[in-house]
């Protein structure tokens, strides 16, 4: 490892949220001087686990873990660096209104509540898609190539995904350009007929989106999401013991054990400029700090407008980073309960899984509706995890956490969130307690995180977990914006290393890694 | 007039200018052409005689349809910093700067002039409309931008005698006021403020009003300038003055890199023959990055100024590098005979090397002659520009006359 000169590092890595310490382990390792600086007082960004409530603790932003490829995690020495998982394989089940359920084990087999017809079609529908995925997520482990460059890096990269396209054969090439573009909701719709698998699955395709299901891309989404598991290897949707924030200490420790330093409660105040070139940070402390290269894992409007500042950058370039659509549709309601709830239907031995309250497709497309008006859904959909029936360590003993996903939650309600929340809340607390009856007489704390207190938390403009729609004006090779798709920036000596960047949000690591190893290619000279 | 406000909008597109009335009253050709929303004189009598009038006597030229914008507020220096490729800390209050901006690639999108009217209070004249490029450009600065081409109405006042009339019409100092600076002088108890400014390459100077002053003004020019030779020009006499200059016409030496469709038709200033207005030794502005990668690879080609043989204008002649015309090097953009010059002028986009100082290239004119068309094949070579350029355009005080 290369001795850092007190205050002068070869890189700085602005944020340690996953992505950042990931670049910054990557780097380390390969014997670069890292600084990581992280505004917040601890690691991990939208992967960490906090208290809600005295005793009660919870993965406060992202709360399942599927998306991280195994290689990565195994590369890192995570588990001997103290990684270890409350649940893997986790199953779902779709929550029904007449107290049915149906139930997908890990990877989607059928299992109790299918019809013969779904069972029957769900073998060559997950088989294509498979397929599908495979190609897509080749492409997430690498930087997108630019267009209309002469580079002959990104025109073979560019052939490259052309002829795995053509290696999907005829019928799944046309297949895959059919539907690419679609919406999950007529897909679905072809494909199955019980309403509560295809509302299950069209909630999967706009989790975190800006998205009802009836709209054109959310086929592309799903398909990204399974991309991205696909991407992760046997690794389907799992539980860190000690939440989410278990894998940030994790990562933490790898890049520390590489070498890299790490300061948290240091939030950079703005990059450096001299000569056309980042040089370094200032701390909010007024602290200066040096570094040949300085990568941020901030969102992309976050490092350009506010870090950096676009008096150092062109306008055209400004007004596509001022254009990323950024707001979030997605809140974060976290309970502590005396007791563990019951929900109809529902087995004991599922409730360690994943439950998903999105019905039917049109119930789906109805909680969307609203937000389209700044408003809230009555009955929205949910994504909930009960991690403590895996991992007791988190409350009290007998006691139980709820962590859910809601949507849709406008990022900007037309009364405010201070007069909306309430009422929002209690919506939602209406939802569950159909589905679970007697939950609410057991809620001991509870915590309602929009998209507004996302942002604030986690200091996202939007508080979008993606930093930024997927969809495909943002995505792959333009994303997060055209001049900056590879990591490096039209500033020499800034680079991306975040969820703005391809291939995005999730707890997955990948626009890290990516971004290290760029930074690696490009040598050391400025 | 009086149907002005009875006529839908959509019905009468073209807006006219407060000096309208007059102009419709001095218009012998009802020759018209819109410029930037505006209706205005193409040629009142006849574009040679209006000419002349700018290089030996003096003219009036409505320029008010000349997009103006207002830009203020504390950051409004480093913003018009970033914007321009000039070094807008050198501009002093009460000067005025000839500035181009342009895109990421470096790319010009348009030329202006900016007035700095106070420490942190600018003036962008422009040919066409910016708002939307202005703005997106104020991203994370603390500025204001607004249009305000309808709050002032503006006359060009170009010729050697300029000076002496504008005194006459009452504007006690006018002669020390220097090339580039500006200043508000009251009159008649109203202000108007004077740039020395213009296109024509000669002395003159723009007045910047308020609308309501406009026909007054108007009026009293013309008295003042009757025994001088004043008369009101329109848009043909001023392009063959600006030609001689050596001044550029967006649209017609150059497309604005947001308008541009085809690729490869977009110009750097570098290439324009604007290096001039293009500074490296100041802080960030867009485009800097890609121009100076241009200036490291060198040029490809460069509009340069040429001297045609024979008297025929080179009007979008193609350009070769031999007299058998198989190997193009480039195009003309703007020709003319200058009257004044006595020589035929043009200004070209060469290919490197040939637009090198001295160098010849050959020229290949369409002629038509009474419904026949001839072609001639004649040598040009690259000369100085401005073709025109009296020191009476820089003389302060000018001539008392």
């Amino acid at each position: 490892m290369a001795t850092p000169s007190s205050n002068q590092y070869d890189v700085i890595v602005i944020g340690a949220g996953h992505n950042g310490l990931v670049c910054a382990a990557t780097l380390a390792r390969a014997g670069r001087s890292v600084l990581v600086v992280e505004a917040a007082d601890q690691v991990g960004g939208m992967a960490v686990t906090r208290e809600f409530a005295p005793g009660y603790r919870v993965s406060s932003g992202a709360h399942l873990l599927h998306q991280m490829p195994l290689a990565l995690m195994r590369e890192l020495n995570l588990s001997g660096h103290g990684l270890e998982f409350a649940a893997t394989s986790l199953a779902t089940t779709a929550l029904g209104d007449e107290g049915t359920g149906l139930a997908l084990a890990c990877g989607g087999t059928p299992g109790a509540g299918w019809t013969a017809r779904d069972a029957a079609a769900w073998p060559a529908w997950q088989g294509r898609l498979a397929r599908f995925a495979r190609l897509l997520h080749t492409l997430l482990a690498a930087p997108p190539p630019r267009l209309g460059t002469e580079a002959w890096t990104d025109k073979v990269a560019l052939a490259k995904v052309g002829l795995r396209l053509r290696l999907l054969g005829r019928r799944d090439m046309r297949e895959f350009l059919r539907i690419v573009g679609m919406n999950a909701y007529d897909l679905l719709e072809d494909e199955f007929e019980s309403s509560l698998l295809k509302g299950a699955l069209g909630l999967d395709a706009v989790l975190g989106t800006n998205f009802g299901p009836r709209a054109p891309g959310t086929v592309l989404t799903l398909l990204y999401r399974l991309a991205a598991e696909s991407a992760a290897g046997p690794m389907p949707l799992a539980l860190p013991r000690g939440g989410l924030g278990a894998l940030s200490l994790a990562l933490a420790r790898a890049a520390t054990a590489a070498g890299a330093a790490i300061r948290t409660a240091s939030p950079v105040e703005r990059i450096l400029v001299a000569d056309d070139r980042a040089t370094g940070v200032v701390l909010a402390s007024g602290e200066t700090i040096g570094a040949g290269r300085v990568v941020s894992s901030a969102d992309v409007k976050t490092t350009f407008l506010k870090l950096l500042g676009p008096e150092h950058l062109d306008t055209g370039f400004v007004r596509r980073v001022d254009h990323v659509r950024t707001s979030g549709l997605a809140a974060k309601l976290h309970l502590a309960l005396d007791r563990l709830p019951g929900f109809r239907g529902t087995a004991p031995a599922a409730l360690g899984g994943r439950l998903v309250v999105s019905p039917s497709l049109d119930y789906l497309e109805r909680a969307f509706n609203p937000s389209k008006y700044g408003e809230w859904p009555s009955s929205p959909a949910l994504e909930i995890t009960l991690p403590t029936v895996s991992d007791p360590s988190l409350a009290p003993a007998g006691h139980h956490v709820l962590s859910a996903i809601v949507q849709y939650a406008p990022y900007a309600p037309k009364a405010g969130w201070a007069a909306e929340k309430r009422p929002f809340l209690e919506a939602i607390l209406a939802r569950l307690e159909a589905y679970a009856p007697g939950l609410r007489n057991s809620i001991v704390a509870s915590e309602l995180s929009t998209p507004e207190d996302l942002e604030r938390e986690f200091r996202v403009p939007g508080g979008h977990w993606h930093h930024g729609d997927l969809a495909f004006d943002q995505f792959y090779m333009v994303r997060p914006v055209p001049g900056a798709s590879q990591y490096a920036t039209p500033l020499q000596g800034l680079y991306l290393c975040g969820a703005s960047c391809h291939p995005g949000g999730g707890v997955m690591g990948l626009a890290g890694l990516n971004a290290a190893r760029r930074m690696l290619d490009a040598g050391d000279t400025p | 007039m009086s149907t002005e406000h009875s006529v839908p909008h959509f019905l009468k597109p073209l807006l006219e200018t407060p000096f309208h009335a007059r102009a419709r009253a001095l218009s012998q050709h009802d020759s018209y052409v819109p410029w930037a929303g505006y209706t205005t004189v193409d040629v009142f009598t006849s574009a040679e005689q209006e000419y002349f009038a700018i290089r030996n006597a003096s003219t009036l030229y409505d320029i008010t349809p000349m997009v103006k914008y207002r830009v203020a507020g504390p950051d409004a220096e480093r913003y018009l910093n970033h914007l321009v490729t000039r070094d807008v800390r050198k501009l002093r209050v009460g000067r005025v700067s000839y500035v181009v901006w342009c895109n990421d690639d470096g790319h010009i999108i348009d030329d202006g002039t900016l007035f700095r009217l106070g420490p942190n209070d600018f003036r962008v004249c422009t040919a066409e409309r910016q708002l939307d490029w202005l703005l997106d450009s104020a991203i994370g600065f603390d500025v204001v931008v607004e249009e305000v081409t309808e709050d002032i109405a503006a006359l060009s006042m170009q010729g050697p005698t300029s000076c002496y009339i504008l005194k006459r019409f009452g504007l006690e100092g006018i002669e020390t006021l220097k090339p580039f600076e500006l200043r508000d002088f009251t009159v008649r108890g109203g202000t108007i403020m004077v740039s020395r400014t213009g296109f024509t390459g000669d002395l003159g100077y723009e007045l910047w009003m308020h609308p309501e002053h406009a026909l007054t003004t108007w009026d009293e020019l013309m008295s003042a300038g009757q025994t001088r030779g004043l008369r009101a020009i329109g848009s043909q006499a001023l392009n063959m003055a600006r030609i001689e200059a050596g001044f550029l016409m967006p649209n017609v030496d150059f497309v604005s890199a947001e308008h541009t469709v085809r690729i490869g038709r977009d110009r750097t200033p570098l290439e324009l023959g604007l290096g001039w207005l293009v500074e490296f030794d100041k802080p960030h502005y867009t485009g800097r990055r890609a121009l100076l990668a241009q200036q490291r690879r060198g040029l490809s080609r460069l509009l340069v100024g040429i001297d045609v043989e024979g008297n025929k204008p080179a009007h979008n002649a193609l350009l070769y590098r031999d007299r058998d015309g198989n190997h193009e090097v480039g195009s003309v953009m703007s020709a003319l005979w200058s009257p004044t010059c006595k020589r035929n002028l043009a200004l070209a986009i060469i290919d490197a090397p040939h637009h090198a100082m001295g160098s010849t290239v050959w020229a290949d004119i369409y002629l038509n002659r009474e419904l026949v068309w001839e072609r001639r094949m004649v040598a040009a070579r690259v000369v100085e520009r401005p073709f025109f350029a009296p020191d009476r355009r820089r003389l302060t005080p000018p001539a008392d006359r």
